[in-house]
């Protein structure tokens, strides 16, 4: 009697555990957990923050976690779109890197005009964030509009302004590689007397705008209607090419964010390593947030834990003293990893042995 | 007695929501051509899936040339291996390679292809065949009757005792059927065995010699030609629907329609898909249909009203405002709900919720910037899962996990949500279950008697006949005529349909 | 009666149907590569000739300068073909690049074990990116993009400087060149000096012949167009498409191998940056070809000649272009633009005339 209620009751925990393990956050938060705690392992001093002064004297929150958190600002800003894009037209976008640097050019010339240092910056800050903002939408819109009126598969679609994009930055910049005022580097650091790294309140306020703007407009269940179904969206009188532009227009505004935050960092900009291979992390973490590269149902929760993870991993790998370069294969690994669990085939390999045990505890309990 | 090529038993295959075939025997022998009948969704496609490896079967058995052992069919190459080959109704061959390369591609372990000799022996195939395409062509440059044409030509030389052709004569012209049938017949003479799916009742009685007839997945029964006339056939096919759906019909017929309000007035509206103009009237309270052949341009028709094909041509009034539709949302504002044809492909939003999938229309109506409130939206769920008890544990289930007609339900929810004032209904009650398709036709007659104007298309007239009051009949994209009262009847239709004089005749 | 004017107008129309071959789709975007590539070069010859484009070494140098990236090409051309894409060929040449010299330099490699280490590599990427694209159906793309970054941090793990090779008999053998006969410009001084071919490009053509001759005469090379044109289709002919896909990506990984073993050949020199961006000109080839990217058009012929356009594009825009280096890449852009965009209306005037 009593061994029949213990198999009762490990069928039941198999069952709740099978149910934490179908949510579709369970990944990517078991991820970034481990990933910490293995953090933690390696330095134990890995969650400590305190409250330091940075040269000037004016009071900072130092910490391997408020790194993480400020560093990833780009990644979190960009995944956002991403996810957007991902979602209605069924690919990627890989010119996100290329077009943050684009905008970077634009508002160091914006910022500094002809001169390589100047003492004061050519126009204010707004102007040239107004600015890299719109050379951020401009770069998603030709991207949209390949996809959405040229029908050409994004990932394709986004190589021509991949290979062109730096370039393209570079000349903005008219070649040089000038350092605006460091008025200018209160954006990617700290405003002197707040203690809160700046980028940390952008994310915020970007995360902020994101859930008013999907609570406030259809944007959400457009844009999974025709990442889903594109024919059966066109018949309840949506415009499939039209949502598909305006992800890439949102997708170019977020990259105009990630480049000003970016510019700000160090106050320079050169096109040609700036934000390396951005593109492929941004990919990453919204596939780690659970969502389908395949396009259709997305959670921008998901990409956001997602972006946390890959920037966790990746200051892990630098303080294990992994060389720069050699940080790819690593995140390669991974990238491969989760796709291949998402794919049908192993998915439904895993899906059998549960539905099994559960089937066999259930045999059991008859 | 003739050997037995092909024996199956006990075959069971299901979809998820769907039992696609459950305990279907069937059994052909050689020089036989033995016709696959049902209606859409009876599981005939599914059983010639599972037959050439496409799906693997659940459970049963399949036995080649009498043999004692099952084999096993995992893929449509060890199909050809048994000697299995098969005709789809779409097109199966690769637009992008030669008339030549389609017809040996795929079939020899040689690993160099010897062009000349190809051509040569394609040459041959072709000229006996009386097919009129060169080898070197690019398939895509042929007409799809010459592609049909190709792809039998293939299966043909395969030297295969089991030729499926599956609807291979929905593409073809009457002269290019005849052809075909001259071909079948020769086959037959070699001793092949042919499964001949198809709709058209007239080829089946012409040309085969056994009939097998599918409903919802079960078998039905195997009949000699002989002992079967046609209009038990049609009765097999529908099987005991015909009691269960005597007492609907249509009381609106007597009424006086043509007094109350036109809600809809097309005159000479033609569209990109290649409808001809056509005039078309739908009143308040009234269910029209518009019946026809498959291809005949029924859908394009109430497409072209819905703004889901670009309108080149024509004038369209909706309650005596003349508008013009552009896209489909400019039809939903002004109160045209269409529930389209293919539910998995132009209907369903798969991955979404059931409450997503109700809201989609009326939510698009609202406007971008005005979404529903989750307590809202999910009031709407409810009360229309309860109205048309809609089966699932919850508004948030996926709707892809829903059966077919549980999944019509939601698509009509969402349609009825709108509250339009005129309902297209593009075949409802295509594959879904018997049950569910008396309550979709119970609901059309309640919504006429309410005000609502719809028009209901059907592939199956009993259904039609029922339901309407007024049938639009087309054929080859133009109306030929236009059925009321009296003449609404079975014969009427297939008369004006096959191209018979009638009064109401208004060819342009 | 009626019965004769029907098998007339049948025959009528028979005699349309062997009437209308019209121009395919692949033979016109060849077309328009070999007339741009032509009248580039004579446009070249013409108003820069004094720039060095009318002596017959520059149409050499071309080949030369370019044989690499014409085998890597031709694999990315069958990818593209069979309907798939491969964006690891840079990584895996700047791989090849290095663990080659650092194995002829330290480890006593000669130039045929250097060779098999680089076809082996190349093998190893094509099998590995075959198997997870074409049996557990991931995406091409994103298990290429892992593979190209996979194949450049592992440059890092190996070495993170950039290195040459210090083997003097593969250097001699790197650095001896063809003389071609008759052939040759006259120089300033008056002197007539024979044009020299690199060793690297007999190997690109020879490879572009086999390649030509396999995908017109092979089965597997139908196969690739098969499954490019219409996979379910390919299936139901009896293809297996699955294995086809595989197939090809593990030609793609051979020709990326030889391909990048050329690249050595070349340049003699490795590091993590290496071929940067060699993908993406491998693809650009490939369209401006004719290759389509919908799969199940293309063409070798039109990738040498994309090659070579390109190739000769570049050459122009860096002679007439100042010294702003961010034109050659803009120029490639702009080229890829022009191509994509003709082959999308091309694709969907076919869709509207169907």
């Amino acid at each position: 009697m009593s061994k029949n209620n213990e198999k009762i009751s490990s069928a039941r925990i198999l069952q709740i555990i099978n149910t934490v393990i179908r949510h579709k956050l369970f990944i990517p938060i078991a991820f970034l957990v481990s990933l910490l705690l293995l953090n933690v392992f390696i330095n134990p001093g890995f969650l400590r923050i305190t409250l330091g002064k940075d040269s000037a004297g004016n009071p900072v929150l130092i910490g391997n976690l408020i790194n993480i958190l400020s560093n990833a600002t780009e990644l979190v800003i960009l995944a956002i779109g991403m996810t957007l894009v991902t979602a209605s037209s069924k690919g990627q976008d890989i010119s996100v890197g290329a077009a943050v640097a684009i905008v970077g050019g634009v508002i160091m010339r914006v910022l500094c005009g002809n001169e390589t240092q100047p003492s004061t910056l050519h126009a204010p800050v707004l102007l040239a964030l107004l600015l890299g903002c719109l050379a951020g939408m401009a770069c998603g819109a030709f991207n949209g509009m390949l996809v959405s009126r040229f029908q050409i598969q994004p990932m394709v679609a986004t190589l021509i302004l991949f290979t062109a994009g730096r370039s393209i930055a570079s000349m903005a910049m008219g070649g040089l590689k000038p350092k605006a005022a460091s008025a200018f580097g209160c954006y990617g650091n700290f405003i002197p007397g707040f203690p809160v790294p700046t980028p940390i309140l952008i994310t915020i306020a970007m995360i902020a705008m994101t859930c008013v703007i999907l609570k406030k407009t259809n944007l959400g269940l457009y844009t999974k209607a025709v990442g889903i179904n594109d024919k059966a969206a066109s018949l309840n009188g949506l415009h499939p090419k039209r949502i598909k532009f305006l992800t890439f227009i949102i997708m170019g505004f977020c990259v105009g964010i990630a480049g000003f935050v970016q510019a700000s960092r160090v106050q320079t900009v050169n096109p040609y390593t700036i934000v390396p291979s951005i593109e492929m992390d941004v990919i990453l973490a919204v596939a780690l947030g659970g969502n389908s590269l395949g396009g259709g149902k997305f959670s921008i929760k998901g990409s956001i834990i997602g972006a946390y993870t890959i920037q966790t991993l990746t200051s892990m790998l630098t303080t294990l003293n992994v060389n720069t370069n050699a940080v790819p294969v690593f995140k390669a690994v991974i990238i491969l990893i989760l796709v291949a669990i998402q794919t049908p085939m192993v998915s439904s390999l895993f899906h059998n042995k549960s539905s099994r045990v559960l089937i066999s505890g259930r045999k059991e309990r008859g | 007695m003739q050997k037995k090529v092909l024996k199956m038993r006990g075959i069971y295959k299901s979809f998820p929501g769907v039992k696609a075939l459950q305990n279907v025997d069937f059994t052909l022998h050689e020089g036989e051509i033995h016709a696959l009948m049902g209606e859409n969704g009876a599981g005939k496609s599914t059983l010639i899936k599972v037959l050439t490896g496409v799906y693997t079967k659940d459970a049963g058995e399949v036995y080649i040339d009498e043999a004692d052992r099952p084999v096993h069919i995992k893929s449509p190459q060890e199909a050809q291996k048994h000697g299995i080959s098969t005709v789809y109704q779409e097109i199966t061959l690769c637009p992008n390679l030669t008339v030549a390369e389609n017809l040996f591609i795929g079939r020899t372990d040689e690993l160099f292809v010897n062009w000349k000799k190809n051509n040569q022996l394609a040459e041959t195939i072709l000229k006996s065949l009386g097919i009129p395409a060169k080898p070197a062509q690019q398939l895509s440059s042929c007409s799809i009757a010459v592609q049909q044409m190709v792809a039998i030509a293939r299966a043909v030389d395969m030297e295969c005792k089991v030729l499926i052709l599956d609807e291979p004569t929905s593409s073809l012209d009457d002269q290019e059927v005849l052809k075909l049938f001259d071909l079948m017949r020769e086959l037959k003479a070699r001793n092949v065995g042919i499964i001949f799916v198809t709709h058209f009742l007239e080829q089946v009685y012409a040309l085969c010699d056994k009939i097998t007839v599918l409903r919802n997945g079960e078998l039905v029964g195997e009949y000699l030609i002989k002992d079967l006339p046609k209009i038990e056939l049609v009765a097999k096919m529908m099987g005991k629907e015909l009691g269960d759906l005597a007492n609907i019909h249509n009381n609106a017929r007597e009424e006086a329609l043509s007094k109350s309000e036109a809600v809809i007035e097309a005159t000479a509206l033609s569209s990109s898909s290649g409808i001809r103009p056509f005039d078309f009237t739908a009143y308040k309270g009234e269910v029209t249909g518009f019946a026809g052949l498959l291809g005949s341009g029924r859908s394009e028709c109430v497409r072209a009203i819905f703004g889901a094909d670009r309108v080149t041509k024509g004038r369209l009034k909706i309650k005596g405002e003349t508008v013009a539709i552009s896209s489909p949302i400019k039809a939903m504002r002004k109160g045209v709900g269409y529930l389209s044809e293919d539910r998995k492909r132009d209907g369903i939003i798969g991955d979404l919720s059931i409450r997503d999938n109700i809201i989609l229309a009326l939510q698009v109506m609202n406007g971008f910037f005005k979404p529903f409130t989750k307590a809202q939206a999910q009031a709407f769920a409810e009360e229309y899962i309860r109205l048309l008890g809609i089966k699932t544990a919850s508004a948030d289930t996926p709707i892809s996990s829903l059966s077919g007609g549980n999944q019509q339900k939601v698509i009509l929810a969402r349609w009825l949500l709108t509250h339009p004032d005129y309902l297209i209904l593009d075949e409802p009650t295509r594959g879904i279950d018997i049950g569910t398709k008396v309550e979709i036709q119970k609901l059309v007659l309640k919504l006429a008697s309410e005000g609502m104007s719809i028009t209901f298309i059907s592939s199956e007239i009993e259904e039609m006949l029922r339901t309407c009051s007024r049938l639009i009949i087309m054929r080859d994209l133009y109306v030929v005529g236009e059925l009321t009262g009296d003449d609404l009847s079975q014969d009427r239709i297939m008369y004006t349909i096959a191209g018979g004089e009638n009064q109401n005749v208004k060819k342009q | 009666m009626k019965k004769d004017s029907k098998t007339v107008s049948t025959r009528h129309s028979q005699h349309k149907l062997l009437q209308k071959q019209p121009v395919t789709d692949t033979a016109f975007l060849l077309a328009i590569t070999i007339l741009l590539f032509f009248t580039i070069y004579a446009l070249s010859i013409i108003f820069l000739g004094d720039k060095g484009f009318s002596k017959i070494q520059m149409f050499f140098n071309l080949f030369n300068e370019n044989a690499a990236l014409i085998v890597i090409a031709c694999g990315l051309s069958v990818v593209m073909i069979t309907g798939s894409i491969d964006i690891s060929v840079g990584g895996s040449t700047a791989l090849i690049c290095t663990s080659c010299i650092v194995c002829l330099n330290k480890h006593g490699f000669n130039f045929f074990t250097t060779l098999l280490l680089a076809l082996l590599i190349g093998l190893i990427f094509g099998a590995v990116q075959g198997f997870l694209i074409a049996y557990l159906e991931m995406q091409p793309f994103i298990v290429t993009l892992a593979g190209m970054f996979l194949g450049r941090g592992l440059v890092a793990l190996i070495e993170v400087n950039q290195i040459q090779v210090d083997n003097a008999a593969f250097e001699a053998l790197s650095g001896s060149r063809i003389l071609i006969p008759f052939l040759g410009d006259v120089n300033k001084k008056g002197i007539f000096i024979q044009s020299k071919l690199e060793y690297g490009v007999v190997v690109a053509l020879v490879i572009v012949g086999i390649m030509f001759w396999f995908l017109k005469k092979t089965k597997l090379g139908r196969s690739f167009y098969a499954v490019g044109g219409n996979a379910q289709s390919a299936l139901m002919l009896g293809i297996n498409v699955k294995r086809t896909k595989f197939l090809a990506h593990l030609l793609c990984g051979l020709l990326a191998g030889i391909g990048g073993f050329l690249y050595l050949f070349h340049t003699r020199s490795g590091s993590v940056q290496q071929a940067t961006g060699l993908e993406m000109d491998a693809i650009a080839a490939s369209i401006i070809g004719g290759t389509l990217l919908t799969g199940g058009v293309g063409n070798i012929i039109g990738t040498l000649f994309g090659v070579l356009a390109s190739g000769i594009v570049l050459l122009v825009v860096t002679a007439i272009g100042s010294q702003d280096p961010w034109w050659p890449q803009i120029t490639r852009a702009a080229m890829l633009c022009f191509f994509i965009l003709l082959q999308s209306i091309i694709c969907s005037r076919k869709k509207k005339q169907d």
